[in-house]
């Protein structure tokens, strides 16, 4: 069975890298693409100040969406694990979660944009309350609508394993912590967090990867204004500088297995896979 | 260890989970200092009994006391009683020295002293070249001595065990149980072990209080127990025991104390079904009238001396003080 398994592997996988690979060694003209071995993509890359802001840029929004999923994704996985107490309903609030995936990413992105426009829902809402004057033009088209949107996307991705992870631990544990006298917070701190490590770092990697691989959103939702190291890939790709695009997908490709080869450090997933 | 052992007392202490009833208003006053074995079936309503004397089960009726205090409303942790989970529940991320110091450390005591503390319980359970190892790294007796020292170390009145045998094979499980009794009379606190092992019961228990459908069947020294079952349950559960009914009502008569003669001489006649060789014993089964089986304990060399096979006629004999009339 490993052998149809490996074929496609390489086929997909592996092959498209070598290939991206080759081609971010290769010189590109305004009218032409040669075959070549060269540094030229990756010195300019590391010498132009717009590459460090954009990484930046993606290690930003990587770091403030992982906050926010984490926070929201361990509470309703905390909840759905310890609070209910029968397994239908587990089972009937989970799948309630993933009902927001039904549809595709972009209609649930684009969504938001009539919400949080100008003129949008929140707008006239906030103002009919009297809590604001004038309409929050940062609500759309800036970085706190990216970050809205990541985390709207991206939190069930933290919910899933650390849930699984969650119901794993045994109840036993969490009747022997009380019986030592530790309180609520006690018991979450000293025995369900770090129980549910690797839950928390599977969780990480997702939403780190995705969150660092991802154009669309930037796109969409910063209205252009703002740029993530995946828009630089997409920009060239749109100016059909292949090379350039493949140096660049290169270095995040790297930046992004150094991220989770650092977080694997930390924490030992292998129990949970 | 001389502190004065507080004695812990049921009041009519009732569990409901909706309609059905897990106990039913039992009373019992624990001998202080003791070691009590809580036998019966499973779902006979002992390991729900534990549990509310530990605090994880709210009493939803009566009382318990210790030392005459009413604990039923405390969290676990204030009754003075600490609980052995029948798994050991030991936190798999922390080391063998941080689990005994668990309920220090929630308590807030400084870290050199938990530790000190800590390693003072682990000598007691004989575990003190193991301090830095993880609970998946030990063995299951040495686990369950880390449960031990862990639910001691608050110097509790009642350390309260629940089924903490099951989990070990059965020459440890032996090993284990000296173990067990060794450390209650060296500690001289009260012990409550849940099991539904008779002869675990028998080993250890200084008192016995037989369990059935959510009541007490019947409380009592191990040999009360053993040689005067009241009820034909208990007579058949703490085994080594016949029920008979014979005219004049429900009679138990210890294995033992039946003796089988060839000639029809005996209080009964029979007609053997089975013969078991025990080693030291040999146990003759035998069908008598009315469709009831009578086992006989028959010592190997007398049984050898005046052998039967299946299918023999034989009487059965016994002394009429050796039967013992039961009330249900």
């Amino acid at each position: 069975m490993a052998l149809p398994i490996m074929a496609v592997l390489v086929f997909f996988l592996v092959l498209p890298i070598i290939m991206i690979v080759t081609v971010s060694f290769w010189q590109a003209t305004e009218f032409s693409i040669i075959p070549a071995f060269d540094l030229e993509n990756y010195e300019f890359l590391f010498g132009s100040n717009v590459t460090y802001r954009v990484f930046f840029n993606t290690f930003k929004y990587a770091f403030i969406t992982w906050v926010f999923t984490l926070s929201i994704g361990f509470t309703v996985a905390y909840f759905l694990a310890f609070h209910i107490r029968s397994l239908t309903w587990q089972i009937a609030l989970f799948l309630l979660c993933t009902i927001p995936f039904w549809t595709s990413n972009i209609i649930r992105m684009i969504s938001w944009i009539p919400f949080l426009g100008r003129n949008g829902i929140a707008n006239s809402t906030l103002i009919s309350w009297g809590v604001i004057e004038e309409p929050l033009d940062w609500l759309l088209f800036s970085d706190f609508a990216v970050i809205l949107a990541f985390v709207h996307l991206y939190t069930l991705f933290m919910v899933v394993p650390i849930f699984n992870t969650m119901m794993r631990i045994d109840k036993s544990l969490i009747e022997a912590a009380r019986d030592a006298g530790a309180s609520g917070a006690q018991i979450l701190w000293n025995v369900i967090i770090p129980l549910t490590k690797p839950g928390i770092m599977i969780g990480t990697i997702f939403v780190v990867t995705l969150v660092m691989g991802d154009f669309i959103t930037v796109r969409f939702m910063s209205g252009s204004r703002s740029a993530n190291v995946g828009r630089l890939i997409s920009n060239d790709i749109a100016l059909l500088a292949y090379p350039s695009a493949s140096a660049t997908a290169v270095v995040l490709l790297l930046t992004v297995l150094i991220v989770i080869g650092l977080m694997l450090r930390f924490v030992d997933i292998r129990k949970e896979l | 260890m001389a502190a004065p052992t507080k004695e812990l007392e049921l009041v009519s202490v009732t569990k409901r989970y909706g309609a059905t009833v897990a106990v039913d208003a039992i009373n019992h006053r624990f001998q202080p200092g003791g070691y009590a074995c809580l036998l019966g079936p499973s779902g006979c309503g002992k390991s729900s009994t534990l549990r509310m004397i530990a605090g994880h089960e709210t009493v939803t009726d009566g009382a318990i006391l210790l030392g005459g205090a009413d604990i039923s409303d405390l969290p676990p942790a204030k009754r003075g009683t600490a609980m052995m989970f029948q798994n050991y529940a030991l936190f798999p991320h922390l080391s063998v020295a941080d689990n005994v110091a668990f309920s220090l450390k929630m308590r807030g005591d400084d870290k050199p002293e938990r530790l000190k503390k800590a390693g003072e319980m682990l000598e007691l359970v004989d575990l003190s070249n193991l301090a830095d190892r993880l609970p998946d790294q030990l063995s299951g007796g040495q686990q369950q001595r880390v449960a031990l020292a862990r639910a001691l170390i608050t110097r509790p009145q009642v350390l309260l065990l629940d089924e903490p045998l099951s989990a070990l094979d059965p020459f440890l499980r032996i090993r284990m149980r000296g173990e067990l009794r060794k450390l209650q009379r060296e500690l001289g606190i009260s012990f409550v072990h849940v099991t539904h092992g008779q002869d675990e019961a028998l080993a250890l228990a200084d008192e016995i209080v037989v369990m059935n459908n959510a009541v007490i069947e019947q409380a009592g020294s191990a040999r009360d127990v053993f040689n005067a079952p009241t009820t034909a349950f208990v007579a058949q559960f703490i085994g080594g025991h016949n029920v008979i009914a014979l005219p004049e009502g429900l009679f138990a008569i210890r294995t033992d104390a039946v003796g089988i003669s060839r000639s029809e001489t005996g209080s009964l006649q029979g007609a053997v079904t089975a013969v078991e060789y025990q080693g030291a014993h040999v146990s003759v089964s035998a069908q008598i009238a009315g469709d009831q089986q009578v086992s006989a304990l028959i010592p190997e060399n007398t049984f050898f001396n005046n052998p039967m096979n299946p299918g023999d006629q034989v009487g059965l004999i016994w002394e009429e003080t050796d039967l013992h009339k039961l009330t249900a």
